[in-house]
């Protein structure tokens, strides 16, 4: 497929012409005369999104999720690569079972679908899983993660991170102290838990982890990323850590920047996530370390859930939420709407350092002559009310049905091909 | 109002004007035909996923005595178990054509749930750790009429003191609130360890020191304190707790005259309560079981005596 | 049953067919054929039915407690939750039903201020029915304004108005309203 997008604006301001070509971007001036065009004028042309966490539930619950499905909505939302967390059934632990992810990816994927492995045997947190042969697989496994659960044994997290050291690997961890967070934690620990009586989940259960495991990392000097950081605590050992240069990195979900503790007071449990939606403060904590790469990158923890597991009580229904379609429409709402970031630091939060930690080749490089045509084009001015029904997502737990929010993604291109189209 | 789900949805007026209701209510009790026609041809479902022989038959009682047709569900670790989620369980119900549930369930927020999905109306018999807005009703209409017996009205200037495990109560949730409507001062005291987040927020005094509270309170509600919070190290031993935040004889003695004594029930005789305190002259806690139906029926009566369902 | 928050008459369409004296009167002749239809107060029981109903039989009860010499027993009887419309109308806080000791073989006189459907009375007798059984139920009322919607007659009237439709007949007590009257107040809506 080839095609000439004209006019378009890159992050930096340039205005610039993009020849797609056999998958790569060529010199548009080399595009023959006839050649199919698009009018990208207004339009904001930034190299594809790059998602480092995401729940694509195939195997074992192919009803909420699946590759084809999530990776569809994946390429809504902008992005033309996401990793696939471990928490399957059966958990992606072994080589074969990455291999089996990778395949799907490859066969039925709208994007670029790169495999996270289990630290641990079945997310158990007590043996280590095959980390080498998954990293040598066809899969090349580079990021490790028992997410949804907390490598919490000190010991065991200290071998993985000196383990992975073999071949490059990164651990990332899911920050819960299952001790001060336990089972039925599903409140922001607040006077919003007190009030509507339901179990807290204190930020320190997550900054005592993240303490723990800089500490780990310095020791190793090995490299551990903090998945998910909701709190004001977490951040700012982050901070520390970094100055001291720990190699340590994180990431903050759209909904963490977004959505705060009060909207549980309706006991809708679309808003019950782990860890829990913060209050304000930390909310605002979080933007502020997005902002001056305290923290990374923009992860969306895109969590499917079928009905049946969300219409339970508040502290049974499953956690997580649905992330990669609003993720981009977030950041801009909260980074960029309100000058706290600009495009080519979204960028960088959004592609280019994910792509980087997850070492993906391919992914996140800039829109140059010779890179692989992976890139979306973006509205920054147009908004739309979210309409939960309308996602590509099998599910339909979106935390932002009806709410207003920039709609932003006109269309994505992966390797030169266009996986979305408004 | 549609619903009872909390005494955050109460105003003091409609607060009173329960309070009131149950006298009247009080007084069918004693006539020879113990029903008022008021509700007939409703049909109330008490669906009861944890247990409270109490709770239910009192919701039961107050719906018969207002001629509405109650049925009792125990659906105690039905749905979660049976893979049925809460809602459907609900929603299977309401098809029947059910006007009222009156709903217990161990989660907090889940009556709030139902409410949502469902076509009926719903009244909230205690979810989880949240709120127990009956309970808490019967208890201000046991208080009153206490302080009623001693000569004086209303609840202004009045020292509550709830004592005990705050933290898991949803009885304290409810009275707290409820208390705020009506007027009364509200002590908490408990071990610091069950206090909930956010407690000092309330609008009550809060305090670990329940000698301190002793000469001056005019109602002391004991709360059950469950042995296995002990496991969660909420507190070392139940002596210890004894020591420091049972009703003991001493304690009792330091009460001041016409001091009411509450417990909302089933009480730990000598953990949180010793048995000369339960029993005492002052002791409320039989007055409080047989509150239950009056505010029930007249719960039930604001909820269902009309169609359009509002008291306003 | 009258709402006293809404029966108060406004001066321009409304009249007055009865003033102080003439309500005065007619409490009296009522009190003395309660009196005779009973030969004596033996075995009375007067119940009002709020809101007006209630001082009536104070009034009625003390009018004759003055024949006789000796008080006559008298209550309240609330019929809120006996009424056949009581699901179509927003809910009421129901008035206090208050009776003296037993009724059972005694003769209650249901006393209410304007007797017109003859519903309330209707509900009245349901409510009566699960106190007791008395040997005979009476009624009085202070005005018979017709248009009944049951089989049901009042014992003793203290006045009876033909009154249309679209016509309010409404009873003052001073008790409650400050002076005693009965007026008619036109609506041009059929009530």
């Amino acid at each position: 497929m080839s095609l000439l997008i004209t006019g378009a604006r890159l992050a930096d301001g340039t205005v610039t012409d993009l020849y797609l070509n056999d998958g790569v971007l060529a010199d548009p001036a080399s595009a023959p005369v006839g050649v199919e065009r698009f009018d990208a004028d207004g339009l904001l042309a930034i190299p594809g999104l790059v998602d480092l966490h995401t729940h694509l539930r195939q195997p074992g619950r192919e009803d909420a999720e699946t590759v084809d499905s999530g990776t569809d909505a994946a390429a809504r939302g902008g992005f033309t690569c996401v990793h696939a967390m471990a928490n399957t059934s059966p958990v992606t632990d072994t080589a074969e079972a990455a291999e089996y992810v990778h395949a799907l990816g490859e066969r039925e994927g709208h994007c670029q679908v790169q495999v996270v492995g289990a630290v641990t045997k079945g997310l158990a947190g007590e043996e280590l899983a095959e980390l080498g042969m998954m990293a040598d697989s066809k899969a090349k496994v580079r990021v490790f993660s028992d997410d949804g659960k907390c490598v919490s044994d000190s010991l065991l997290m200290r071998r993985a991170l000196t383990y992975v050291k073999a071949f490059d690997g990164m651990v990332a961890q899911h920050s819960q102290d299952p001790r001060l967070a336990g089972p039925t934690a599903c409140c922001h620990e607040s006077e919003w838990s007190g009030r509507l009586g339901l179990p807290g989940w204190p930020s320190q259960a997550e900054s005592v982890i993240v303490a723990r495991d800089v500490e780990l990392a310095a020791l190793t000097d090995s490299r551990v990323h903090v998945c998910h950081v909701s709190t004001a605590e977490s951040v700012e050992i982050i901070r520390w850590a970094k100055k001291r240069g720990v190699k340590v990195t994180a990431e903050a979900t759209p909904h963490h920047l977004l959505l705060d503790t009060p909207l549980v007071a309706s006991y809708d449990t679309t808003f019950k996530v782990n860890p829990p939606l913060r209050t304000s403060e930390h909310l605002e904590a979080v933007r502020e370390a997005l902002a001056d790469g305290t923290i990374d990158i923009v992860g969306t923890d895109h969590a499917p859930h079928a009905r049946q597991d969300k219409d339970h009580p508040f502290d049974i229904a499953l956690p997580g939420m649905l992330g990669l379609e609003q993720a981009l429409a977030v950041v801009i709402e909260v980074m960029i709407n309100t000058g706290r970031m600009d495009w080519p630091t979204l960028v960088q939060r959004m592609s280019s350092t994910p792509a980087r930690l997850g070492q993906v080749p391919g992914q996140g490089r800039p829109l140059a002559i010779g890179e692989p045509a992976n890139l979306v084009l973006v509205d920054p001015t147009a908004r739309a009310s979210v309409d939960a029904a309308a996602s590509k997502s099998r599910s339909r737990n979106n935390p932002y049905h009806g709410r207003d929010l920039p709609d932003p993604v006109v269309a994505t291109y992966w390797r030169g091909r266009l996986t979305y189209s408004r | 109002m549609r619903h009872l789900l909390g005494c955050a949805d109460l105003s003091a007026t409609d607060a009173i004007a329960i309070l009131d209701l149950a006298e009247e209510m009080q007084q069918v009790q004693s006539r020879p035909v113990k029903k008022l026609p008021a509700l007939r041809g409703r049909t109330i479902v008490n669906i009861f996923f944890e247990d409270s022989t109490r709770t239910r038959t009192s919701f039961e009682i107050a719906g018969k005595w207002l001629s509405a047709d109650t049925i009792n569900v125990s659906a105690k670790g039905s749905s979660v178990s049976k893979g049925e989620s809460l809602r459907d369980t609900m929603l299977t119900l309401d098809a029947m054509g059910v006007d009222c549930f009156v709903i217990r369930h161990p989660s907090s927020g889940a009556a709030a749930q139902v409410a949502s999905w469902v076509r009926a109306q719903v009244v909230n018999a205690g979810d989880g750790q949240h709120e127990h807005p009956t309970q808490a009703l019967l208890d201000a209409y046991t208080m009153r009429k206490h302080f009623r017996s001693l000569g004086n009205d209303g609840f202004a200037g009045k020292k509550i003191a709830i004592v005990g495990d705050l933290l898991h109560s949803r009885v304290v949730r409810s009275n707290v609130l409820l208390q705020n409507l009506l007027g009364g001062e509200v002590v908490l005291v408990a071990p610091p360890t069950l206090l909930p987040t956010g407690v000092e927020n309330w609008g009550c005094q809060v305090t670990s020191d329940f000698d301190s509270v002793l000469p001056e309170a005019d109602i002391v509600m004991m709360l059950r304190v469950q042995r296995e919070r002990m496991a969660g190290g909420y507190f070392p031993t139940e002596r210890e707790y004894t020591a420091g935040y049972g009703l003991t004889e001493e304690r009792l003695r330091a009460l001041k005259p016409g001091a009411g004594i509450c417990h909302p029930g089933p009480m730990n005789r000598g953990v949180e309560i010793s048995s000369a305190a339960a029993d005492a002259a002052n002791s409320l806690v039989l007055e409080q079981v047989a509150s239950g139906v009056a505010i029930r029926m007249s719960v039930l009566y604001h909820l269902l005596g009309s169609d359009e369902g509002a008291m306003r | 049953m009258a709402d006293p928050a809404t029966d108060t008459p406004s001066p321009q369409f409304s009249r007055v067919v009865a003033d102080e004296s003439e309500v005065a009167r007619a409490l009296t002749r009522m009190a003395h054929e309660l009196l005779e239809a009973n030969h004596g107060a033996e075995n009375l029981v007067l119940l009002g039915i709020p809101t007006r109903g209630v001082p009536l039989a104070r009034r009625l009860a003390a009018l004759i407690e003055k024949v006789e010499g000796r008080p006559v027993r008298q209550g309240e009887l609330d019929i809120t939750m006996y009424r056949d419309d009581l699901r179509a109308n927003p809910t009421r806080n129901p008035g206090r039903t208050a009776i003296p000791g037993s009724i059972d073989d005694s003769v209650v006189v249901l006393v209410d201020d304007v007797l017109y459907s003859g519903r309330t009375i209707g509900a009245a007798f349901d409510a009566l029915r699960d106190l007791g059984r008395p040997r005979a139920v009476r009624l009085a009322v202070l005005v018979d304004r017709g248009h009944r919607e049951l089989p049901i007659a009042a014992d003793t009237v203290g006045r009876t108005i033909q009154a249309a439709d679209d016509e309010r007949v409404a009873v003052q007590l001073a008790e409650l309203d400050g002076t005693d009257a009965i007026t008619i107040t036109r609506t041009g809506k059929e009530s």
